[in-house]
């Protein structure tokens, strides 16, 4: 099980990798798309691999509540 | 020079270029190989798997000189199939070259074709599907094998809003985006039309067709010797990759601009043979009406048109019916070369970069020599650079593109 600390750091990697935003800007109260600018499709790969990382699952209707970095934070922590 | 009647006052000058070949990463590097004799053409049988898990018995290509991968940004090159990489990165020089005009985005068009299209993104999509499940097929598998892929990356990057295009038909596509390009602007619809053809689909099944289609060149013992258009000895094409691209503009917006201008796109003619789906029709007529549509379009006579860089690709069928084709529709005065010698097939990109190519013999009156052209077939009656490049004062040159469907284009250059 992860902490907050390390769900951010990965989701971190993992939106540095799929965006090319620099993880130091991957902080929690960004919005993907209004801040970091990550477009729906960027999105689904995210959240495919974040499922991988974190063994959760992201299903359609909740990625869509995930507006924020900490939101994402916050769900993978509930759901891992 | 004969002043004939275009369809049109506007004149359309070219004013950038832009290449990524199998002789190098930009038009000065391809340039440079062309006149130097070099090939792009080698083993690849060490670098890929699939010519001994299928046992093709091709195991030669003309993979590109730079990788696009090395050129482009990581997460940008990530949401591109390759054929999409190599439109950017010759689109980006050719802009860069032109001096990255400043120009309405409703006055700016995109014309890039490609033959093949995002295919290898399709494979490995199919593998992901099959072998891993949905969840693991790429969001973006559609904008990256969409035949239009290219033609929209190359308008995103530059805010083209005046209408991006995408012509295909197969080997001529990139010969037949130039030809649309100069419509547009004759038109008067945009003043700016980024136009050109890439191709990269270098893989097991394309080469695999292309066997089976009896049309490859399997001299894989010499592999700088296996594209010999021409020649007695030619027994079929090397498959290639790359993209080539101009940026073309009404000559009126360039001079208002001052911009360097390094030759007149003068005219395009596009004919279709309708009579064999891949084999051109015997006596040439389709190709022969395409010149010499050119030729009308741009304002010349035939006699005005010294050098015809052909789309000859080394097949035993094609490279003299087109011989007769070009003495039939110009005389037997033009001087011939064949840039496939050198550059291999680069399908729905050749005819953008051989028209470079061509474009630059105008320029700087030289014709670059045809590789491998040591014993001329019997049947060309026409004159073929062979040896060494040929210094000659070149008023007009054309540039052919044939493609596989019946497809014939070609291409008028003249000086500034």
């Amino acid at each position: 099980m992860a902490d907050n600390a390390e769900i951010l750091a990965g989701l971190a990697e993992i939106v540095e990798e799929v965006a090319g935003i620099d993880t130091a800007d991957v902080t929690a109260e960004k919005s993907f798309v209004d801040d970091l600018d990550i477009d729906s499709l960027s999105m689904v790969e995210i959240a495919v691999q974040a499922e991988d990382k974190f063994g959760v699952k992201i299903p359609d209707d909740q990625l869509a509540e995930l507006k924020t970095v900490g939101d994402a934070v916050d769900y993978i922590a509930k759901n891992q | 020079m004969t002043q004939g009647r275009t369809n049109s006052d506007i004149e359309v000058v070219v004013t950038g270029l832009g290449a990524t070949t199998p002789l190098g990463g930009d038009v000065p590097s391809t340039w440079e190989a062309v006149l130097a004799g070099r090939s792009g053409v080698r083993r690849i049988d060490g670098e890929v798997d699939w010519v001994e898990k299928y046992d093709l018995p091709v195991k030669i290509a003309a993979p590109l000189a730079v990788e696009p991968t090395d050129v482009l940004p990581r997460v940008q090159a990530r949401r591109l199939d390759r054929c999409e990489q190599v439109a950017l990165v010759a689109a980006r020089e050719a802009w860069a070259d032109a001096g990255s005009p400043e120009v309405e985005p409703e006055r700016l068009a995109v014309v890039v074709a490609t033959g093949i299209g995002g295919a290898l993104t399709l494979l490995a999509q199919d593998d992901l599907l099959e072998n891993e499940g949905l969840r693991k097929v790429s969001p973006l598998t559609v904008p990256m094998l969409m035949p239009n892929g290219p033609a929209a990356w190359v308008g995103l990057e530059f805010k083209a809003q005046g209408g991006v295009h995408a012509p295909v038909s197969a080997c001529a596509s990139g010969a037949e985006a130039l030809a649309w390009a100069l419509r547009l602007l004759r038109a008067g619809e945009v003043d700016v039309v980024i136009a050109g053809g890439a191709e990269a689909c270098i893989t097991g099944i394309t080469v695999a067709g292309f066997v089976q289609a009896r049309t490859l060149s399997q001299r894989n013992d010499e592999p700088e010797r296996a594209s010999r258009p021409f020649d007695v000895d030619r027994d079929g094409f090397v498959l290639a990759e790359g993209a080539g691209i101009m940026v073309l503009e009404r000559s009126e917006f360039a001079a208002a601009r001052g911009a360097k201008v390094y030759g007149k796109l003068a005219g395009a003619g596009l004919t279709a043979d309708a009579y064999h789906i891949t084999g051109p029709e015997p006596e040439g007529v389709g190709q022969s009406r395409a010149i010499r549509k050119a030729v009308e379009s741009a304002g010349l006579s035939p006699t005005d048109v010294g050098h015809v860089n052909c789309h000859a690709t080394s097949t035993v069928a094609g490279d003299v019916g087109e011989t007769r084709a070009v003495k039939k529709a110009l005389g037997d005065h033009p001087i011939l070369t064949a840039p496939k010698s050198q550059l291999g097939h680069m399908v729905g990109a050749a005819g953008a970069v051989e028209s470079i190519i061509t474009l630059l013999s105008v320029k700087e009156g030289i014709i670059p020599a045809t590789l491998n052209l040591e014993n001329l077939d019997p049947g060309v009656e026409l004159d073929v650079v062979a040896g060494e490049p040929r210094k000659v004062d070149l008023q007009a040159a054309i540039c052919d593109s044939f493609g596989f469907g019946g497809h014939n284009a070609a291409i008028a250059f003249t000086k500034a």
